[in-house]
């Protein structure tokens, strides 16, 4: 048996996560969680290539928030299984003999860390279009094979997830960690294969430049990633809190803004023309809202790394005619309007393939990453680790993390 | 009779004196020795002021009279200083309605039909129309500007401008088409101080940034001993060399104006006279200027400020050829507000008050503030400066970090972005000066909106190059503190503080002058 966060469906708290997960996101972590902590069996896949993982340390990532707090589209649904446990950015030990990604052995003990997507190789089927073009992170095939529907580790049932003490994960997953990288910089290898996923798909100009909206742990590790992979000339980043903004420049951001400063920096900074419609009578204004000001020119990338509606309306509105979009964050609904009217390229971007693993790996052995991992909690304080992780950006915290090991 | 400037030793029977620090003033009392410097009384105005404009444009100095010049078929431009000038705006009828409607009345007599004017707003702000209207008044506005042949200079229009030459040291001059292609140009000037007028004004006001940039830098700024003096200003030598080459191309007929020292309207003439000599209605009204502001918002004290209008008096009014009027002019300045001043001081005291020439019916920003503090009141001296080198300047103002949208879009982002890069009038220069200057969006609201060129706030960092590169030390006094961290500067929340906070620079017991104005002065150092 091991002491497991577990997400179960629970039509009420379903519910009330959805209709106060933004307003009051602190009930969340209370009596109204979908979550609980629960001792359960550990996970196994009787099936060959699969291993036994303990996590060391396992991240809150932005998507985890979103399901805890209801505002995950409704179009994942389909693609998890449920009860689950939650946690795809893990650090861990072999708890067998297993090989890696690569076939390379890895005896017992050796630390790994896992890419999460559950695709054709972990669930013993022929590869899809996808897999076989080595996109896996695409594949077709989430929902069949012989594991319960789940795109990722952490949101399949069968597999456990990095929030309890033990997950199984296939081969196909592991990446062994070197031992001069840290527990603390080895967790953040996948939110920084995202990157370099991002990074890859932003397809930057030589010399363009590029806005990125939002300077959490997607938004920094996008700026890292963009700088130190692409040939990308100024790196705007549109920073909340005063910590963010430091490392946004530490990570390689030209110039940091604030989010009501953003659009006057993008202006400044590509010379745009800024256009702003003329402001609606009083009442009117109230019933159909601003309708928002929007450049004439712009970037030639920008990034959205929040997935709010208000990150999404002012990277489409400063991006350049022809220039490309790039949705990193979990998508709201926005305006797409200037998609249409300035010929916008809308990418998005999720998870990883080919080996942005190994070049994330390469990536937390270099950059600044001290002090990323602000928050450690154990298990059973899990009502604080997500309260924190909620209120990251104004805590001046990039990454909160389980220690699964912890009894503190 | 007037009485002359004067300076005064701060004794213990001085009281507190008044400080003007943006939409308000306080009462401070200074230092035992601190000498301060109080501007002359005004000067009579001249009674018939019609009178007094006819015989300037009737017996011009240099010049054969406006009617002899003026014939019909010629093209005739009018242009005059836009509403940076004065300072406060004129009460009505402003002098400069009074000049052009004479001169219109001779060119009518005289048959010239195709007459033009033009606000000599340079990379200023276009006017509004009642802006102009205020300035020319109800008969001379309806008469021109629905015609649009009343209109403010387009520095930008590629096609309203003229390359006129170089001078000597490869300065372009280039400016306004129409001025420039005009048999007749009538430049209507208010010399509110002595370094506005003389060939400042047809070369800079009607001119573009391809021209300015040779004066308008850090450089020059650094250089100039003192703006007030033509003579030892290292940019108005080079407004003078373009003057030169522009006179051997056009003919330019100039007419300046002075004015006396009532800046403020009689509800605030407590203001204009010195602490020890108010009368029980002065101290009446001082009272109740003081409560009335601590208790109103901030919206009502901006409005009951920049409805502030000056019943200036005017004191001199000269035409014709612009060198030998402005000699005349300078001379009627400097009677109005030179102050002998013995000696330099450790520390020099300014309040800054809440108008500057960039800020009429609209905000104060940082910059403007520190235009007005470092730029033209450190500025306004002949012979050195009050403050020794490397001394310190102490000033107030509230130093908000409030913009104008409208009129100050590039002043955001060069707060936002250039300052906090660089403080280094050279350093700014050379890495955003020439951006700012291109940008299409600054020009595009430069050029239809109300906005100043994309430049604009460069200058006004450089006006004050010369102090920054002159004194050790700057601390605000009841300053936003971001906001003067932002320039480079230090805030204080007294004098005492601020005196603490310089005393690494100057000690503990330095030489204090402060500069009572407004009313303007200029501080004659010996």
């Amino acid at each position: 048996m091991m002491l497991a966060l577990e997400l179960f469906r629970s039509i009420p708290r379903y519910a009330a996560a959805r209709t106060l997960g933004s307003r009051m996101p602190g009930l969340l972590v209370g009596p109204m969680a979908p979550v609980r902590l629960v001792t359960r069996d550990e996970p196994s896949v009787r099936h060959d290539g699969w291993a036994r993982v303990r996590p060391l340390l396992s991240g809150i990532c932005g998507s985890d928030l979103g399901v805890v707090t209801g505002s995950t589209s409704l179009y994942f649904s389909a693609l998890v299984s449920m009860p689950f446990v939650p946690g795809h950015e893990v650090v861990g030990e072999l708890l067998d003999d297993a090989t890696d990604h690569a076939g390379v052995p890895l005896p017992r003990g050796t630390r790994v860390v896992v890419d999460p997507v559950l695709a054709c190789a972990a669930r013993g089927l022929a590869p899809c279009p996808s897999c076989t073009s080595g996109r896996t992170n695409l594949c077709d095939h989430v929902t069949v094979g012989h594991l319960s529907p789940g795109l990722q580790t952490g949101f399949c049932r069968d597999t456990g997830g990095g929030w309890g003490e033990q997950l199984v994960a296939h081969s196909s997953q592991l990446h062994a960690v070197p031992d001069d990288l840290s527990d603390e910089r080895a967790v953040l290898v996948e939110p920084i294969a995202c990157a370099v996923q991002l990074a890859r798909r932003a397809q930057v100009p030589s010399g363009g430049s590029v806005l990125v909206s939002g300077a959490g742990a997607v938004g920094l590790f996008a700026t890292l990633a963009l700088r130190e992979l692409t040939d990308a000339g100024r790196i705007t980043v549109i920073a909340k809190h005063g910590r963010q903004a430091d490392l946004a420049r530490s990570f390689g951001a030209t110039d940091v803004a604030s989010p009501d400063e953003a659009m006057r920096a993008v202006r400044r900074a590509t010379r745009a023309l800024r256009v702003a419609p003329a402001p609606l009578p009083g009442p009117a204004a109230r019933v159909v809202g601003g309708a928002g000001e929007m450049l004439l020119g712009g970037v030639d990338v920008a990034v959205d790394a929040v997935g709010s509606t208000g990150s999404l309306d002012t990277v489409l509105r400063s991006t350049r005619a022809g220039g490309r979009v790039v949705l990193s964050g979990m998508p709201a609904a926005a305006d797409l309007s200037p998609a249409w009217f300035r010929e916008l390229e809308v990418a998005g971007t999720y998870a990883s393939s080919g080996d942005a693993f190994d070049v994330a790996m390469g990536l937390a052995r270099l950059a600044p990453l001290e002090g990323v991992v602000g928050g450690r909690y154990p298990l059973h304080r899990w009502r604080e680790a997500l309260d924190h992780a909620h209120s990251a950006g104004r805590l001046g915290t990039v990454k909160v993390c389980f220690d699964v090991r912890s009894r503190a | 009779m007037s009485r002359p400037g004067f300076v005064l030793e701060v004794d213990d029977r001085t009281p507190p004196l008044v400080v003007h620090e943006g939409e308000g003033f306080r009462l401070e009392t200074f230092p035992r020795g601190t000498r301060v410097i109080y501007p002359p009384e005004s000067l009579p105005g001249i009674r018939d002021v019609d009178g007094a404009i006819r015989r300037a444009l009737l017996e011009p100095t240099n010049s054969e009279p406006l009617p002899v010049l003026l014939t019909a078929g010629m093209r005739l431009t009018i242009a005059f200083d836009d509403i940076s000038l004065p300072l406060p705006p004129m009460v009505k009828p402003d002098i400069r309605q009074r000049i052009i409607e004479q001169v219109l009345t001779m060119a009518a007599a005289a048959g010239v039909d195709d007459v033009e004017i033009i606000s000599a707003n340079a990379l200023h702000r276009r006017l509004t129309a009642a802006e102009l209207k205020d300035i020319v008044g109800e008969r001379v506005f309806r008469s021109f500007f629905p015609q649009g042949a009343l209109y403010n200079h387009d520095a930008e229009d590629p096609d309203g401008m003229l390359f006129i030459g170089e001078t000597d040291r490869g300065e372009v001059v280039e400016i306004n088409k129409r001025a420039a292609e005009s048999d007749l140009l009538v430049y209507v000037n208010v010399n509110l101080v002595a370094m506005d007028g003389g060939h400042k004004s047809v070369p800079i006001g009607l001119a573009g940034y391809k021209s300015l940039r040779h004066h308008h830098n850090s450089h020059t700024m650094v250089n100039s001993r003192s703006f007030m003096d033509h003579t030892k200003s290292a940019m108005h030598h080079s407004a003078w060399r373009m003057g030169k080459l522009l006179a051997d191309h056009l003919k330019i007929f100039t007419i300046e104006t002075t004015l006396n020292n009532d800046v403020f309207p009689d509800s605030y003439g407590f203001l204009m006279k010195r602490e020890w000599e108010w009368g029980v209605r002065d101290q009446a009204s001082m009272l109740a200027a003081r409560r009335g502001l601590a208790i109103a918002p901030k919206s009502v004290r901006h409005k009951l400020y920049q409805g502030m209008r000056a019943p200036y008096g005017l004191t001199g009014i000269n035409a014709g050829e612009t060198e030998a009027v402005h000699e005349l002019t300078v001379a009627k300045v400097h009677q109005q507000q030179m102050v002998e001043v013995q000696g330099q001081s450790d520390v020099l005291v300014m309040g800054v008050p809440y108008v500057g020439p960039y800020n009429v019916n609209s905000t104060m920003n940082p910059i403007l503030a520190t235009c007005m503090g470092l730029g033209y009141y450190f500025n306004s001296y002949r012979g050195q400066p009050v403050v020794r080198k490397g001394g310190a300047v102490i000033l107030y103002h509230p130093v908000e970090p409030d913009f104008n949208q409208l009129h100050h879009p590039s002043y955001v982002d060069f707060f936002e972005e250039v300052l906090s890069t660089s403080t280094d009038p050279a350093v700014i220069e050379a890495k955003f000066e020439q951006q700012y200057a291109t940008d299409p969006w600054y020009v595009h609201l430069y050029r239809t909106s109300h906005a100043y060129h994309g430049v604009h706030p460069f200058y006004m960092w450089y006006w004050a190059a010369h102090a920054m590169d002159h004194v050790g030390d700057v601390v605000w006094v009841g300053a936003d503190r971001k906001a003067v961290e932002r320039m480079g500067f230090r805030a204080a929340s007294s004098l005492q503080d601020a005196l603490e906070m310089v005393s690494g620079t100057v000690g503990r017991s330095p030489s204090i002058t402060y500069l009572h104005n407004p009313p303007h002065l200029i501080a004659d150092v010996r």
